[in-house]
């Protein structure tokens, strides 16, 4: 473990964590419904692909991503049309077929191209940071079928949570498989092919 | 209990009882197989192919344009043709991952991976024409606006050869992205099942750390339909673009005000032949017939029948306009240099009347359109017929100009201009070979997101929710 002995893993903070895992996203729905209302905390459900309606059941808020994207729009129309009528009007303007040197009709097609794609690009990196995510970063996957087959959640404990009756709980709601998890929330640099022990010992900060 | 409905009459778009882990199984295996023999035989003619354009560009780059047979006449002429050709095949990726999206065409999920990475490879080989056109193709970075110190000496904002190297562009990078980021989840579920380390490792850097967290999932949403929202009008705008290339000069059957609609549908009309060719293909080599299904090509079918009617209509204003605008020259290249059959270029004229208009009338058989051998067929015949379109426009309104004098001898390329073109599909075909073998050829979460609507097993569980009134429904399954 190279990695982890060179650095301080200062962030790396264990948490502990119930999983349990729903083959079925219809019998998902209403066990997240009861989840929240008997006031666990959903730390996050990991389905295979989107499930429309989740977010909403479990009251996450509303992306903002596409509007992050129209400011990055916006970004892209003001560069071309400010660098081309700055070349064209005052760096060096050239005399193209007696045409006015101020030429907006033809600006068009750059200014749109340049527009998507400050636009596109803006939103793909806003994307990747958002959800924390670039080559070579490694994240703690609850279950490995999250990814074919499984609707994993997810609950976070505190000392508090009466861990037996959590998973009794889980298993009742129709959790087809429920374990108990100690792990590291967040990422790291890291690889799939490796195992890497990142938490040893919890770090103590004064 | 479903939490989406729709309606029995809609074929399936997924046959067989799957899971989502069939799915899985179904798209993945072959990615997880040993390459079999016809893919190594495919992909060596392949880099074949890619080898002798390489040697072609060689010659071209070592000895100049004159190993083409381009003259000051006939300044474009397979090249750009070609440039033409590939760019507009692109199209129908972006047509079918971005606007079938927002139309909300639920069949778009069985082909839109492999069309979208046909776009990329298409415009890849788009763009090698204009670079290596330039004759001094160590000096393509002349064609961007940076600082530099030889004035500094910008470039023509103005001129619509500049417009397509933004469009070109930015379409290259928008389709790249879109189709990344949709490969993500995808590539996550091969890391997250891979037995071999080498696999693990590979598929892990490229699934960027996909977890598939609600969360991330809203924001991948979001992402996906903007960036559909993006490139739908992106798309319009890039043979819009390629179409002023020959719009915006003063040459005869070029100064057309039709010519952007009537280059899109072209492009939307080859583009989609060359995914039924990819995609017949494909479905037979990796046993796929489950996922692009028959129903899958007769509505690619229906898109191809519409735009190669749009085109028709377009062939057949232009030749009206040809004689109704009363302009000598105007009248001169549609009614002598391209119908009439007996002039030197008339054959590659009447080649794209009969390959463009006349014989996708066949699909409007039913029959027909969910025929593999005819819809095999006429994507081959599509593709050359417009190939053929860009030749005429090309060559037919350029070899014989205003000034007599400087009329062309006949053109036909060399065999290093038609190497060129054959190093192209090499290019095209070594990509895709390699893309079908180790990219999911097929959307696999976006498959696992239609399966319980319009899977075929699941279908009959509708039956019930037929017979209720849709109050009841709206009622007891909104949530």
């Amino acid at each position: 473990m190279a990695f982890g002995q060179k650095f301080k893993l200062i962030n790396m903070a264990k948490k502990t964590f119930v999983v349990g895992c729903f083959d079925d996203e219809e019998v998902l729905f209403p066990a997240v419904k009861k989840t929240r209302l008997a006031g666990y905390k959903i730390h996050d459900i990991y389905t295979p692909f989107p499930v429309h309606g989740l977010d909403h059941a479990m009251g996450l808020r509303e992306t903002s991503l596409h509007t992050a994207g129209f400011i990055y729009a916006l970004c892209g129309t003001s560069t071309a049309l400010g660098s081309i009528s700055w070349i064209l009007t005052k760096d060096w303007p050239l005399n193209f077929g007696g045409k006015p040197h101020f030429a907006l009709p033809a600006w068009i097609p750059i200014t749109f191209e340049l527009t998507v794609l400050f636009s596109a690009v803006g939103m793909v990196l806003s994307f990747c940071y958002l959800c924390q995510m670039a080559p070579f970063v490694k994240k703690h996957h609850f279950h490995e079928r999250a990814t074919d087959d499984l609707f994993v959640m997810v609950i976070e404990t505190t000392g508090k949570t009466n861990i037996d009756e959590l998973k009794g709980f889980l298993s009742n709601n129709g959790a087809k498989e429920v374990n108990v998890q100690v792990a590291e929330p967040g990422w790291w640099l890291g690889r799939y092919d490796k195992d890497q022990e990142l938490i040893r010992e919890q770090v103590e900060v004064a | 209990m479903h939490l989406k409905y729709e309606s029995q009459l809609r074929e399936p778009l997924v046959y067989g009882d799957k899971t989502y882990h069939q799915v899985t199984e179904d798209i993945v295996r072959p990615i997880e197989a040993k390459p079999t023999k016809l893919w190594y035989v495919g992909f060596f003619i392949a880099v074949a192919l890619l080898m002798f354009g390489v040697y072609s560009v060689y010659r071209e780059v070592t000895y100049g344009i004159g190993q083409w047979n381009l003259n000051k006449t006939i300044g474009w002429g397979w090249d750009i043709t070609n440039f033409v050709w590939w760019v507009g095949i692109g199209h129908a990726g972006t047509l079918i991952s971005a606007i079938l999206l927002l139309f909300r065409q639920g069949w778009r999920t069985g082909v839109n991976r492999a069309a979208e990475a046909m776009t990329i490879f298409a415009v890849m080989c788009a763009g090698q024409f204009p670079i290596f056109h330039m004759g001094r193709v160590w000096m393509a970075f002349f064609v961007l606006p940076y600082p530099n110190t030889r004035g500094p000496l910008w470039t023509n904002f103005n001129s619509p050869l500049l417009w397509d190297v933004f469009a070109i562009s930015t379409y290259f990078t928008v389709s790249l992205l879109f189709w990344y980021s949709g490969l993500l989840p995808d590539f996550a579920t091969i890391r997250d099942r891979a037995k071999t380390k080498l696999r693990k490792y590979l598929y892990g850097v490229a699934a960027f750390g996909w977890t598939g967290s609600t969360k991330h999932w809203q924001r991948h949403e979001s992402l996906s339909l903007v960036l559909a929202g993006l490139s739908t009008p992106l798309v319009l705008s890039v043979h819009t673009i390629v179409s002023f290339d020959f719009a915006t000069s003063v040459i005869p059957g070029w100064h057309t005000t039709i010519f952007p609609p009537y280059f899109v549908a072209g492009a939307v009309f080859s583009g989609f032949a060359m995914v039924q060719s990819l995609m017949l293909i494909l479905r037979k080599v990796f046993g796929m017939e489950d996922y692009i299904t028959l129903g899958h090509i007769e509505a690619m079918n229906k898109v191809i029948v519409l735009t190669g009617s749009i085109v028709g209509c377009a062939y057949l204003t232009e030749l009206f306009m040809g004689w109704y605008s009363q302009n000598k020259y105007e009248g001169y290249t549609f009614w002598y240099s391209r119908a009439n059959l007996f002039s030197p270029y008339g054959w590659s004229y009447w080649g794209m009347m009969a390959c463009n208009v006349i014989s996708p009338q066949i699909f409007w058989f039913r029959k027909m359109r969910r025929n593999l051998f005819v819809t095999f067929f006429m994507s081959v015949i599509v593709n050359i017929g417009m190939w053929f379109e860009r030749f005429v426009i090309i060559v037919t309104s350029l070899y014989r100009d205003y000034l007599p004098s400087s009329w062309s001898v006949y053109y036909s390329p060399t065999p290093w201009e038609m190497g060129f073109y054959l190093g192209t599909f090499g290019l095209f075909f070594t990509c895709f070979f390699l893309f079908a073998k180790y990219f999911p050829v097929i959307a696999v979460a976006e498959i696992k997101y239609v399966l319980k609507t319009s899977g075929e097993s699941f279908k009959d569980g509708m039956d019930n929710i037929e017979e209720k009134g849709s109050e009841e429904f709206a009622h007891e399954y909104a949530h």
